[in-house]
């Protein structure tokens, strides 16, 4: 038992020994453990189901492990056009929308990291009424229908340029920055354009990733979007694929197929939500790494 | 979706900047910090092409609006749009919906994330806590369309997981659509929720907790207190300001039932149970046309929604917590 405690785990740590403590603890050990099993089995399921036959998938309700493995259903997928370029549009359009988003919240934060800038409260209070109250869906989507952005992938891109939630926290942590090395600059004759492009966006490398992620997933998962801008079907993302092939009948979400081959019907809807979640789960280890960072530092409130 | 990042306790301010303290004149100012008011210039568009233009929009639901006569020219009808929802005969099924849904949201939703993170809090083997935040945090980030079809697979007629079971376990052959069903449409909306937000929402609270002073735990300790005594008289104190917070953020979202999720689980049979303000919206504004009519929708949910936060706001300093602003 230690004697002096300077962290509260170590405080607690006094009451280790009573019953009631132990048995609360393994309850909680249970409980939590528990909780993460809930969170991870359907996506295990569904990996496990994307490796099975439709035979096996129809008999077996529920299974971690194939008892047959076939790589049928993303055979049947990749042979598909839809798919292919679903994929190939979703990832450019992420690629394309995260640059235009980083860029402009950025570009947009720095002067409104300078105090002494004049104007600048009237700007911010206008972003963050923006939190507070917006048109709505209809009079946004007439915006963009005047724009001429309807079934334009920029549909998918501009109207979520910039998230004024982040704007404010990479404000914040401009104003954090130290101010010294930008002073520096100036004096050495750089102008304000300069100051942003050749110190401090090198010095916000880390905050850069984290937005850059947190802007890629908000795209790679955006169905709204899609749903009210795109109408045609040759332009679909991969969201709107994961909702017609599962939720619809499959094999017309994939019309213009090789009619001899039978689409493995049930699989397709494993392998498709499978792919749309795999890029998300590949970047989750740098997404978490950053996100406390992300949800912490800022505030609205100034 | 205004809720996944949360205003953490307010920041230090920066020490004000001594350059330009004093009042300038406008054209000075703006030539003085020409590049500045440059950078400022693409986000100033952004905002006002996809904020700020939407928002004067909204005046076309005082109008019968026809796109070939535009904003100006369309003629001005009052709250006719108003009073046709208000006597409509949705309009009480689309509250009673969408309320119901907040409501279940405030009493599972809402305290799901404060409980489990006190339970977190509790964990001692740091190695636990660690996967388990891991793998809870994980569903955040996948979509409304991931977790519809999830949701499918688990809970549909032919394949899915639960009639799966009933088939093996009970015996029971009768092929159940739970997505259909209009008694399992707030259950599955509720454990979708739970299931993508609980993890992710207990990050804001662990932080309130991490930031709690461990002499105040000591100091209880001293005075006899038990965990479930510093529980009660340490931590909960702790993160009420954080829980206030939330309240307040959450509040504004009353009316808001998120369109994704219910747009994706609303199907043509339980459209009774499932139709909300915002699907609505978008059935009668993008499906059917009725463009001045869905933005009086819009506008009356949107309008509730800043008297909500703001109502809220009040009442919690009325009640001696400190508020959002």
């Amino acid at each position: 038992m230690p004697t002096i405690t300077t962290t509260k785990k170590q405080a607690v740590v006094d009451h280790h020994g009573s019953l009631g403590s132990r048995v609360f603890d393994t309850l909680n050990v249970v409980v939590l453990a528990g909780l993460a099993l809930i969170t991870v089995l359907p996506l295990l399921y569904v990996l496990a189901g994307s490796f099975a036959g439709e035979a096996e998938i129809s008999s077996r309700p529920f299974f971690l492990w194939p008892e047959r493995f076939v790589t049928e259903s993303y055979a049947y997928i990749f042979a598909t056009d839809a798919f292919l370029r679903a994929l190939l549009t979703t990832v450019v359009v992420t690629a394309v929308g995260m640059v235009v988003q980083v860029l402009l919240t950025f570009t947009m934060a720095y002067p409104l990291a300078k105090r002494y800038l004049p104007g600048r409260v009237l700007v911010l209070n206008l972003v963050i009424f923006t939190l507070v109250f917006s048109g709505g869906m209809i009079p946004t989507y007439l915006v963009v229908r005047d724009l001429g952005l309807l079934d334009s992938y920029w549909a998918l891109i501009l109207p979520l340029a910039i998230n004024p939630f982040y704007l404010i926290i990479v404000k914040s942590f401009f104003q954090e920055l130290p101010q010294a090395i930008e002073e520096a600059a100036r004096i050495d004759g750089c102008n304000e354009m300069g100051v942003f492009f050749r110190i401090v966006l090198p010095l916000s490398k880390p905050i850069i990733a984290t937005f850059s992620l947190f802007y890629a997933v908000g795209i790679w998962n955006d169905y709204m979007s899609p749903l009210l801008y795109i109408s045609d079907p040759q332009k679909w993302t991969l969201q709107v694929l994961v909702r017609q092939l599962t939720q619809t009948d499959a094999a017309s979400a994939l019309s213009q197929m090789d009619r001899t081959w039978v689409p493995p019907e049930q699989g397709l809807k494993f392998a498709v939500v499978v792919i749309a979640t795999l890029p998300i789960l590949f970047f989750y280890p740098f997404l978490q790494k950053h996100f406390s960072k992300g949800v912490l530092i800022g505030g609205v409130k100034e | 979706m205004a809720t996944d990042l949360v205003p953490p306790p307010p920041t230090k301010a920066a020490p004000k900047a001594k350059r330009g303290a004093g009042k300038v004149p406008l054209r000075a100012a703006l030539l003085r910090y020409r590049w500045l008011y440059l950078m400022l210039i693409p986000g100033l568009v952004y905002f006002a092409l996809f904020k700020y233009l939407p928002m004067y929009g909204v005046t076309i639901a005082f109008q019968d609006f026809l796109p070939f006569l535009g904003y100006s020219g369309s003629p001005w009808v009052g709250f006719k749009h108003f009073q046709e929802l208000f006597s409509g005969p949705d309009f009480g099924r689309l509250m009673f919906n969408t309320l119901f849904l907040a409501l279940l949201h405030i009493l599972i939703v809402f305290p799901a994330p404060i409980v489990v993170a006190l339970l977190l809090n509790e964990l001692r083997l740091n190695v636990l806590k660690r996967s388990v935040q891991s793998l809870i945090y994980i569903p955040h980030f996948l979509s409304w369309t991931i977790v519809a079809s999830l949701t499918y697979l688990l809970f549909a007629a032919d394949f899915g997981v639960l009639s799966g079971w009933m088939r093996d376990l009970l015996g029971d052959t009768a092929k159940i659509d739970y997505m259909a069903q209009e008694e399992w449409f707030r259950p599955l909306v509720i454990l979708q929720q739970l299931w993508k937000q609980t993890g992710w929402g207990t990050i804001i609270y662990l932080a309130a907790l991490a930031g709690v002073d461990p002499n105040l735990y000591e100091a209880a300790r001293m005075d006899g207190a038990g965990r479930f005594r510093q529980l009660w008289h340490v931590t909960l104190p702790a993160i009420r300001p954080t829980v206030v917070v939330m309240a307040i953020l959450s509040s504004g979202n009353l009316l808001d039932s998120g369109f994704e999720q219910i747009w994706l689980m609303t199907t043509s049979l339980n459209r009774s149970v499932a139709d909300v303000f915002d699907t609505y919206v978008y059935y009668t504004g993008i499906t059917q046309g009725a463009i001045s009519y869905s933005t009086a929708v819009g506008l009356f949910k949107g309008v509730a929604g800043v008297l909500l936060i703001f109502g809220s706001n009040w009442l919690a300093k009325r009640l001696g917590q400190r508020g959002l602003f």
